[in-house]
């Protein structure tokens, strides 16, 4: 008997997706990966679209995603995710299509390939990671590493003079008349993850009106690779990403939000 | 009611490429192969026929593209040249790990580097031994003229779909340019949606189905002994396509007493070193092998009961000739003539070396 033979419907307050396999996640216990992987599948699943639903996860931590999501995916090379999603939805084009890249494998190897499907407005979801390092490989620096931030390549601190500014990429392809929506978002409390999940919603509905692509950055945390607690890495996350990275629309229906 | 037309071969590839109800093209421009990508961008099929047509930001997006339509089902394919291929091997090294079916050409250049727009045949190694990184082989065609260029189109899907796994067309700047008579077959029609979900829903991304587990297409095995499975399943695949897809053609060989054994543009000169050896008396048959992998190994070895020597003529420094020599087990003597950098060989220059290397002493 399962637990949920037992509730009463009425007592029932949270229900796990169906689409979220029994296979135990392979994310550091405390990593936001977790989280969003089931916000994207629940938006699946309430839209009833399993079944015209393909999935695309590049190399990074998140590249055995198909073995947490229960719905047809493709695994891609590192960076390559917007060209594999580009080939899905060009030739099946009554297929949601997503993507769900980290910020190594999407502002870094992988630039040409996100700049151009967003540019050709290519009508995909991309769903964008951003824990400022590079977690599956062991905390080396990304493009989008804060400055002064410690990583494995970059030990005193990310020395802006020689390696560059953090990208912020979600504001450069905001810019592209081909890209309808994007915002930036968090899932580390629960105020944060309902309007992620609004936004991911919104974003797989405009796929079917055939207006562009929509990119959703989900600034997460790698306490793993910054090397702190779970609970301490959240918070050094609001502190020192989101004055950075700030959450909020940047682009909506196809129209750049003004913030003052 | 088959049409004849004169068309150079890149142009043919792709007119056959429409015909043969290929869901997918995409590509980069590249000499000597732009045509490819340019005839289709005038033709227009995606109002036809359906086919989808983009010309990608690179290589490395294009053939990811292509990994991506294989993985969900469809008949895609991508060409370009040396350099290019080059970049594309990472993704064609992902679609052969995750058994993805798919065309690729190559209208070879001269190389290393940025070498040459001239014609070659020096990417033998890159295309037959494996090209990216990994234990893994391509079923590799050789088209010798422009009515290859187009069957070979067909032939390749009929591959990589019966063996779920890249083909390549390995061409080059002679074939691709050159102009000759062609004749089409029939349009055959694209896979509706149905097929491809009757065909290919046991193991494509078409969306989930209810009453199906998820499909899944990836290369990744973090576990060795999976790993080590999944190329043994490959290696079988090529003991099979050794078995029943090997392709050779052999031309005046019955009595021959020297074997030429040359591919695309080269066997097309070597032939007429054939007709000017046998005028002066010189026994000389042609090998061509039309398939590079599989290699007529069991053939070569045959042919050493009958000949004193062997030369393979190659666009190169001498690649295919390591795979005659491991063929034929030094029984006979096997020599390599070639031109590169983009030169290409007289058959009097083929006969002269034939005579110099083998006959001689
Ligand atoms: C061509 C290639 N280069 C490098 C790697 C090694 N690699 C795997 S994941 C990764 C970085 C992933 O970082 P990110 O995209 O930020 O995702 P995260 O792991 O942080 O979720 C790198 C460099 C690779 N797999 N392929
Ligand atoms: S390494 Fe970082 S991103 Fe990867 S699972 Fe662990 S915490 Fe998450």
């Amino acid at each position: 008997m399962k637990t949920l033979d037992i509730i009463k419907p009425e007592n029932l307050v949270y229900k796990r997706t169906e689409l979220m396999t029994d296979n135990t996640l392979s994310y550091c216990p405390g990593c936001g990966h977790g989280t969003a992987h089931k916000l994207v599948m629940e938006v699946i699943e309430e839209m009833g679209i399993v079944e015209d639903t393909v999935g695309v996860a590049p190399v990074g931590c998140s590249v055995l995603a198909y073995e947490f999501m229960d719905i047809d995916m493709q695994q891609a090379a590192h960076g390559r995710a917007p060209a594999v999603a580009t080939a899905i939805a060009r030739t099946w084009p009554n297929k949601y299509v997503f993507t769900y890249q980290g910020d190594g494998d999407l502002a870094a190897i992988g630039t040409a390939e996100t700049i151009h499907a967003c540019n050709r407005g290519e009508n995909i979801v991309i769903i964008f990671v951003n824990n400022g390092i590079y977690g599956m490989t062991g905390g080396q620096m990304a493009p989008t590493t804060l400055p002064g931030m410690p990583s494995s390549t970059s030990p005193y601190g990310r020395d802006t003079c020689s390696t560059g500014s953090p990208l912020k990429i979600t504001e450069l392809v905001a810019n592209l008349p081909g890209v309808y929506n994007v915002s930036r978002h968090a899932v580390h409390t629960h105020k944060h993850v309902r309007k992620a999940k609004k936004a991911i919603l919104k974003g797989f509905q405009d796929t079917r009106l055939r207006k562009g692509l929509t990119l959703i950055e989900i600034v997460s945390n790698c306490n793993s690779g910054w090397k702190m607690q779970p609970r301490q890495s959240n918070e050094w996350m609001e502190e020192n990403m989101f004055p950075f990275y700030e959450l909020g629309d940047i682009k909506v229906d196809g129209k750049m939000i003004n913030k003052k | 009611m088959a049409e004849i037309k004169l068309m150079k071969g890149n142009e043919a590839l792709a007119e056959a490429a429409i015909r043969a109800g290929v869901d997918a093209y995409f590509g980069y421009p590249i000499t000597p192969q732009s045509e490819v990508i340019e005839y289709l961008m005038m033709e227009q099929p995606e109002k036809t026929t359906g086919m989808v047509v983009l010309q990608a930001e690179s290589e490395v997006a294009a053939i990811n593209m292509v990994y991506g339509a294989a993985g969900a089902g469809k008949r895609v394919m991508t060409s370009s040249s040396s350099p290019g291929i080059s970049l594309k091997q990472e993704g064609i090294s992902y679609m052969a790990g995750a058994e993805l079916p798919a065309v690729i050409v190559n209208v070879v250049r001269g190389g290393p580097g940025l070498g040459t727009i001239q014609p070659s045949q020096a990417d033998y190694f890159q295309s037959v031994k494996g090209g990216g990184h990994g234990d893994y082989k391509l079923y590799v065609l050789a088209p010798a003229s422009v009515q290859e260029m187009a069957d070979h189109v067909e032939d390749a899907f009929e591959m990589a779909f019966k063996y779920r796994t890249p083909v390549l067309i390995l061409s080059d700047g002679v074939i691709g340019q050159m102009m000759e008579k062609v004749q089409f077959k029939e349009f055959k029609p694209r896979w509706t949606d149905d097929e491809i979900y009757q065909l290919h829903g046991n193991w494509a991304t078409t969306g989930k189905k209810k009453g199906r587990e998820r499909n899944i297409i990836t290369s990744l095995d973090l576990k060795s002994e999976k790993m080590e499975g999944r190329v043994h399943r490959l290696m079988k695949k090529y003991a099979q396509m050794e078995e029943e897809d090997l392709r050779f053609e052999t031309i005046k060989c019955e009595d021959a007493e020297y074997l030429i054994v040359a591919y695309g543009s080269s066997a097309r000169i070597a032939q007429k070193t054939v007709d000017l050896a046998r005028a002066k008396g010189i026994k000389v048959g042609l090998l061509r092998p039309i398939t590079l992998f599989p290699f007529p190994k069991k053939q070569l070895m045959e042919f050493t009961k009958q000949v004193k020597g062997i030369l393979s003529v190659e666009l190169s420094m001498g690649q295919m000739v390591e795979d005659v020599r491991l063929a034929v087990e030094h029984k006979v003597p096997v020599e390599h003539f070639g031109r590169t950098g983009g030169i290409i060989h007289t058959p009097e220059e083929i006969l002269d070396a034939l005579q110099q290397k083998l006959i001689k002493n």
